[in-house]
């Protein structure tokens, strides 16, 4: 009995031995360094090394009011260190710090370089008559909210911003001053360009699986080229031939000019038609695969049923070969929706300021402003979206349905 | 539902008719699917196309029910000529092979489908479904999805789905090709009462011999794109009138000859000489053997040939001389194979519990009466 319970266990753990390197491999080239990523979207690791003692002593302050001298002593403590270490090193903590609260509270990156400065010098007396001396702006609370925001391990800060959400100085959410309330303008164009996408690509894309599904065996090949043949060029190289294509004096309006057309060159670049074409363009196969595959499987003799019950073509195809297609259909949205959502070349190139997605921005504060923390916030927005897409498209169809039938 | 039988009168004008219809696929140098069909279905009759595939017999059901268009010739129904409608609007049942229920409808629905796209009133549509489940004995079933079927259970929700919406003639195409041999005979019996109850008019198509004799009021017989011949299943089987469907229905012995004589005698007595390649001279019923001289084929059903365990010369001048080579055990039936002298070869059956059975390896004499010994022209 003992050896009949043994085996299936030692088969099980052998069986989960020859996955692990898998398993590590995915865990170690997939999972750690995008989490680590995504964790940057919390962290706060700028102030809190800077100020210290400012921060300890914030972390019982009720923020009703500004804090008492204790928490002054504490800031001018700290600041005669940084500027100390940053004299000695030549390192720029202070400027660090004063970046991202500047991001919180716009003001900071000059106001906490200047007192730095002019505490150096050693004073008399109390160091909040000292601190107020130099700027009046301490003696309101939100300096010091801010400080204490950006002072934990771990904040929400940058996940609020990118939903344009913001804390005051007691804690409670509000919206962020409309001056940055930006993100939520662009996620919702990010979904919006991603559904017409989608939309464009299922009226092109379902018609012609329908015609390769249905074409004879020695044509299929070539149709089969035909979609396929955007997946052997590189994508960035596509989007450069739009731009050849669609420039002022590119291909299209050479030939409409010809033609004599137009009069005056037709502004076809550097807006969302001009997107919207290449996305499409670069994303139809991922819409025309999946319903091939599921039309392909599909019994031809159903149609053939209905239609002999009475249902006329159309009614057929509305009743029977539509539904039975649908999981295609399903499948081929869901991957061209996801991936129209990670959209950063094609709009960057050809799209004009308003046309930029959510990617871009990452980009823009992963490379321009190096503020690592709102690039990874904006990851897990897009990140959000997609599971709660997935999430909703798993309610409503399920996934076990996705494989073709 | 009494006219069963009505059909049968000749003089009435038939159900569907055929007129000179010709199918081309591709170029007609090709050659024709089905060419220069002539066929009357008539009202209440259960109509067989046989035989073997690439005959034609799809291709004619597939002209009836609107997916094929013809080349040439009408398809009329009821007096109208419909060659040229479209299938949804000729309101012909159509039951394919392997079933083609809609999987992601319930049963309910599958049978509904008809009488929704024609805009019958639920309530209406409610009641008539269950009529048409309680006809196939699957009232109980609606809700559940074809996949949760047994494949006879398919089978007759596929023909209460064509029937439900009364159309003039059902048809049928190789339904029963995905069972297994003991379903396949409940079905065609289920089929058969069906029939007979609602006084349906059906046409059937199948390659299974066997079940167009247990089926059919007449029999086509397909070959090449063309009726071979078109009868009863009796007449078909006993009085076949060609040596093709001889062969396709039914077992037959195929003894080569050569024609001795001028046919002799009337009715069923009328009979030809014929000098088997052995050298026996036997008559046999000329069916379409040519004149003294030509070459030709005598075929006899196993179920016809009698053997005695006595000399040939003893039984009488038809009899032929033979060895018993072996005897076969069937269940129902044994099966003697007898080798004649000059290698040929005849099968014979008989009943189990039929008297003395001779051992293999013995002479014995085998005859049988010349009425059912057919005269075919060689290579017809």
């Amino acid at each position: 009995m003992a050896a009949g319970v043994a085996t299936p266990l030692k088969a099980r753990l052998a069986a989960a031995a020859l996955v692990a390197p898998l398993l590590l491999f995915l865990l170690g080239v997939f999972v750690l360094p995008i989490g680590a990523f995504l964790f940057r979207a919390v962290q706060e690791s700028d102030v809190a090394p800077v100020l210290p003692r400012t921060v300890a002593a914030l972390s019982a302050w009720d923020g009703a009011a500004p804090p008492g001298e204790a928490a002054f002593a504490a800031l001018v403590e700290d600041l005669r260190e940084a500027r100390a270490r940053d004299q000695q090193s030549g390192g720029g903590e202070v400027a660090r710090a004063s970046a991202r609260l500047n991001a919180d509270l716009p003001g900071f990156r000059s106001l906490l370089p200047m007192t730095a400065r002019r505490v150096a010098a050693p004073f008399e007396g109390e160091a909040r008559a000292a601190v107020l001396a130099i700027s009046e702006e301490w003696g309101a609370i939100a300096p010091w909210a801010a400080i204490r925001r950006a002072g934990g391990p771990v904040s929400d800060f940058n996940l609020l911003a990118v939903l344009d959400l913001k804390r005051d100085a007691t804690g409670g959410l509000g919206t962020a001053p409309p001056d940055e309330a930006i993100f939520r303008a662009i996620l919702w164009r990010t979904l919006w360009m991603g559904v017409l996408a989608t939309a464009i690509c299922l009226a092109i894309g379902y018609p012609l699986a329908w015609l390769i599904a249905t074409a004879p065996p020695r044509a299929v090949p070539w149709l089969m080229a035909g979609v396929l043949l955007p997946f052997w060029t590189s994508l960035i190289v596509r989007t450069a031939a739009w731009m050849v294509l669609l420039q002022r004096e590119g291909v299209v309006n050479a030939a409409l000019g010809a033609l004599r057309l137009v009069e005056e060159p037709l502004p076809l670049l550097f807006n969302r038609g001009a997107v919207l074409l290449a996305m499409v363009h670069i994303l139809l196969p991922f819409m025309v695969l999946p319903i091939y595959a599921s039309l392909k499987s599909l019994d031809w003799r159903l149609p053939r049923a209905a239609v002999s019950l009475g249902a006329s073509p159309a009614r057929a195809f509305r009743r029977v070969t539509l539904p039975l297609s649908l999981p295609g259909v399903g499948a081929g949205c869901l991957l061209v929706f996801i991936q129209a959502l990670g959209f950063y070349v094609t709009p960057a190139l050809l799209g004009g300021a308003n046309d930029q997605m959510l990617p871009y921005f990452v980009a823009f504060y992963a490379s321009r402003t190096v503020n690592w923390g709102m690039a990874a916030a904006l990851s897990c927005l897009i990140l959000a979206a997609v599971a709660v897409i997935l999430a909703v498209y798993g309610r409503l169809v399920g996934f076990s349905r996705m494989r073709p039938a | 539902m009494t006219a069963q039988k009505q059909g049968m009168n000749r003089m009435a004008e038939p159900l569907v008719r055929f007129e000179g219809v010709r199918k081309a696929y591709g170029a007609a140098a090709s050659g024709y699917a089905v060419q220069r069909l002539d066929l009357d279905v008539e009202k209440g009759e259960l109509l067989t196309l046989l035989g073997p595939s690439g005959s034609g017999k799809t291709t004619t059901l597939m002209l009836l029910a609107g997916f094929e268009m013809p080349s040439e010739g009408r398809i009329l129904l009821g007096g109208r000529d419909i060659a040229r409608l479209p299938p949804h609007k000729r309101g012909i049942g159509v039951v394919f092979q392997s079933y083609a229920l809609f999987p992601h409808m319930s049963v309910a629905e599958n049978v509904a489908f008809s009488l929704e796209v024609r805009g019958v009133p639920k309530p209406e549509r409610a009641r008539r479904v269950e009529r048409a489940l309680s006809m196939v004995r699957l009232e109980t079933f609606g809700e559940r999805r074809p996949a949760q079927l047994s494949g006879g259970q398919q089978q007759r929700i596929a023909l209460a789905r064509a029937m439900v919406f009364e159309p003039p003639i059902v048809l049928l195409d190789e339904p029963l090709g995905a069972l297994d041999k003991a379903l396949r005979e409940e079905m065609q019996y289920e089929i058969r009462s069906l029939h007979q109850r609602l006084g349906l008019t059906m046409m059937y198509v199948t390659h299974d011999q066997q079940e167009a004799l247990t089926l059919s009021d007449r029999i086509a017989v397909f070959e090449g794109g063309r009726i071979r011949q078109l009868a009863p299943p009796r007449r078909l089987y006993e009085q076949p009138e060609n040596a093709f469907v001889a062969g396709f229905v039914g077992e037959n012995n195929r003894l080569p000859g050569t024609v001795r004589s001028h046919p002799e005698g009337e009715g069923r007595d009328r009979a030809i000489r014929v000098m088997l390649d052995g050298g026996t001279e036997v008559l046999a019923r000329p069916v379409d053997a040519g004149a003294p001289g030509s070459r030709c084929v005598v075929a006899v059903r196993p179920e016809r040939v009698a053997v005695a365990a006595i000399l040939a010369s003893e039984m009488g001048e038809d009899a032929l001389s033979a060895r018993l080579a072996e005897v076969i055990f069937q269940g129902d039936h044994v099966r003697l194979r007898l080798s004649l002298g000059d290698g040929a070869e005849v099968v014979a059956k008989r009943p189990v519990g039929g008297g003395m059975m001779p051992e293999p390896g013995t002479l014995v004499s085998v005859a049988w009466d010349p009425a059912h010994a057919h005269a075919f022209a060689a290579g017809g």
